[in-house]
């Protein structure tokens, strides 16, 4: 069996949602070390501006490369950060798939997440419309790309000691 | 009020009751918020006439206009009829302003244009008498400030010494002109003062912000080494303070014969590349990471280091906080790019800064719960390096709390006014 055949396997949206659901319990455990190699390149977005034409000339609350994603786990998991040190515990569901884009070995889809943090006593909800850009791997499917558009994202938030 | 004031403010502590007394909290509404110059607006956010933005003076909602003619105007957010806002939108351009309930209808410098079925009004209803409310509206190198007052001294007056460091702080436009180019707005269970003492606390810095201080490559962390560059903290007057923590960003257009950070090297390669003289290419280069000091400005606004800082009371224990990022007006897209960039890096809701302060400032509110009657101590400081302030102001080492006095003291004087 060649690679490429593998890698251009179409991507169904039972594969993409699974996908979607390890990755957000991984990021509800805390696991960002394993959710660091689920990249594929690309950008890990949250926008403010929900008109913005490109991300990359606007303003917004986080667009990590690699290397700012890198940065950002390491400081999530060094224990020196307050806001993170216990951050807040935190349950993400993510329903509502749309796929907007297919491609071989690659899809676009978008679902709507509920996510429920917890902290000082205190409950607060957060939700968002979710893109991922999917990509086949000869390791599995990856991420090409993650925008988290939360519905607030341009009014006032609060510090997020966690990764959306 | 009968002058509590004066036995919760001493000079060198403040009575915890200032961060979780709410009559307190109602009063400083009435005495500071409605008799001070309160910021509202970048000149650029109002970027051509008939131009708008929402903001707040105090607890009061209101319109931030430029008209037709390109003059400013500040508006509550009230129509005159029956009090339903006016406009709900962040931003944006409008020529009329039209009350969503019965239609009354105005201009953007507050006029009532337009009544509908104006026939059910008496004959001598006259529209002149219920203009949007206006505030007395005056601005200083593009920032604008409105007051309820007629009769309090000048904007000029009011920010005295801060001047200098406003047109200082300017100049990271690179002679482009400075332009918002976004904002990041969060909010935090605690009082508007904890972070008006945050924006002159160097002494956090290193702490609070160690991981922010880890994910700098080594050049650029030691340019953030706040606390060991010789800074200081200058009392300029009217509660305003400066805090100085890298004294050669102070003048963006010095030192530019100084060599490239290697942070910057592949922004100064792609302005060269896009065809920019060495000239332009420093001067960018060098705006480009803002400037190195913290203006704060009573009672809500700051100039810090590459960015405005707006606080906007709530309550007693909320508080609203704008960073709105800058660049340059017109200034080469990757500059302006690498700022956005800079900005996303450290502030925000999920900045590898603004979390952590945020946490902080909330952890005082919940600690100041305890000891009701325990003092807040502002006290720390020695004496600034010899002739860095002006002569005559004020001033402690960089970690020194002598801005948190500087605020305090003003605030006694509006509290007991």
């Amino acid at each position: 069996m060649s690679t490429s055949a593998t890698i251009t396997a179409a991507i169904g949206l039972d594969e993409a949602a699974a996908f979607i659901w390890a990755e957000g319990e991984l990021l509800d455990r805390l696991a960002y070390k394993e959710w660091l190699p689920l990249w594929a390149g690309g950008h890990y977005v949250i926008p403010i501006d929900r008109d913005a034409s490109d991300p990359v000339d606007a303003l917004n609350i986080a667009y990590d490369d690699a290397t700012m994603r890198e940065a950002r786990v390491k400081r999530l998991l060094s224990g020196f950060s307050m806001s993170s040190a216990p951050p807040a515990r935190t349950v993400r569901s993510a329903s509502r798939f749309v796929v907007e884009e297919s491609a071989p070995g690659a899809l676009t889809v978008r679902c709507a997440q509920i996510l429920v943090e917890y902290k000082y006593g205190r409950t607060r909800t957060l939700a968002a419309d979710v893109t991922y850009r999917l990509v086949r791997t000869d390791a599995g499917l990856r991420m090409a790309g993650k925008s988290i558009l939360l519905l607030n994202s341009d009014e006032d938030l609060f510090g997020i000691g966690y990764l959306l | 009020m009968t002058d509590p004031a004066n036995e919760l403010v001493r000079e060198d502590r403040v009575h915890t009751s200032l961060y979780t007394d709410p009559a307190l909290f109602d009063a400083e509404m009435d005495r500071i918020f409605k008799n001070s110059w309160v910021w509202v607006a970048h000149a650029s956010e109002l970027p051509g006439p008939n131009t708008f933005k929402t903001a707040h003076v105090g607890l009061e909602p209101v319109i931030v206009t430029r008209d037709k003619a390109g003059e400013v105007h500040v508006l509550l957010n009230r129509c005159r009829h029956r009090a339903a806002s006016v406009c709900e939108k962040k931003k944006g351009k409008a020529s009329v302003f039209v009350c969503p309930y019965h239609g009354w209808s105005y201009a953007p410098d507050g006029a009532l244009r337009m009544v509908p079925h104006a026939k059910g009004y008496p004959a001598d209803f006259d529209k002149d008498e219920f203009p949007l409310l206006s505030l007395r509206t005056e601005s200083y190198n593009g920032m604008i400030y409105a007051t309820f007052r007629d009769d309090i001294m000048p904007l000029e007056e009011w920010l005295g010494p801060a001047r200098k460091w406003i047109d200082l702080f300017m100049k990271q436009g690179a002679g482009f002109g400075v332009k918002a180019l976004g904002e990041h707005k969060f909010r935090f269970p605690g009082n508007w003062k904890i972070q008006l003492e945050n924006t002159t606390d160097a002494y956090h810095f290193p702490i609070v912000h160690k991981t922010f201080l880890d994910s700098l490559d080594e050049e650029t962390e030691d340019v953030f080494d706040v606390l060991g560059q010789g800074g200081w903290v200058e009392d300029l007057g009217n509660g305003h303070s400066v805090m100085v923590m890298i004294p050669d960003l102070i003048d963006l257009e010095d030192n530019l014969d100084a060599p490239i950070p290697e942070r910057f090297a592949a922004l100064a390669d792609e302005l060269r590349a896009e065809g920019h003289d060495e000239a332009l290419v420093r001067k960018v280069v060098r705006a480009v990471g803002g400037t190195g000091f913290n203006l704060n400005m009573f009672p809500n606004i700051a100039c810090s280091m590459a960015f405005f800082r707006v606080l906007r009371p709530v309550s007693v224990d909320e508080t609203e906080i704008q960073h709105i990022a800058i660049g340059m007006d017109g200034g080469p897209a990757p500059a302006n790019r690498m700022r956005l960039r800079l900005h996303e890096h450290f502030q925000g809701p999920m900045g590898f800064g603004t979390p952590d302060d945020a946490e902080g400032w909330e952890r005082v509110q919940r600690g100041a719960q305890a000891g009701q009657d325990v003092w807040i101590m502002v006290n720390r400081g020695v004496a600034a390096p010899d002739g860095v302030a002006e002569p005559g102001h004020n001033a402690g080492d960089v970690s020194s709390e002598t801005g948190m006095r500087a605020a305090y003291r003003m605030w006694k004087r509006m509290m007991e006014a």
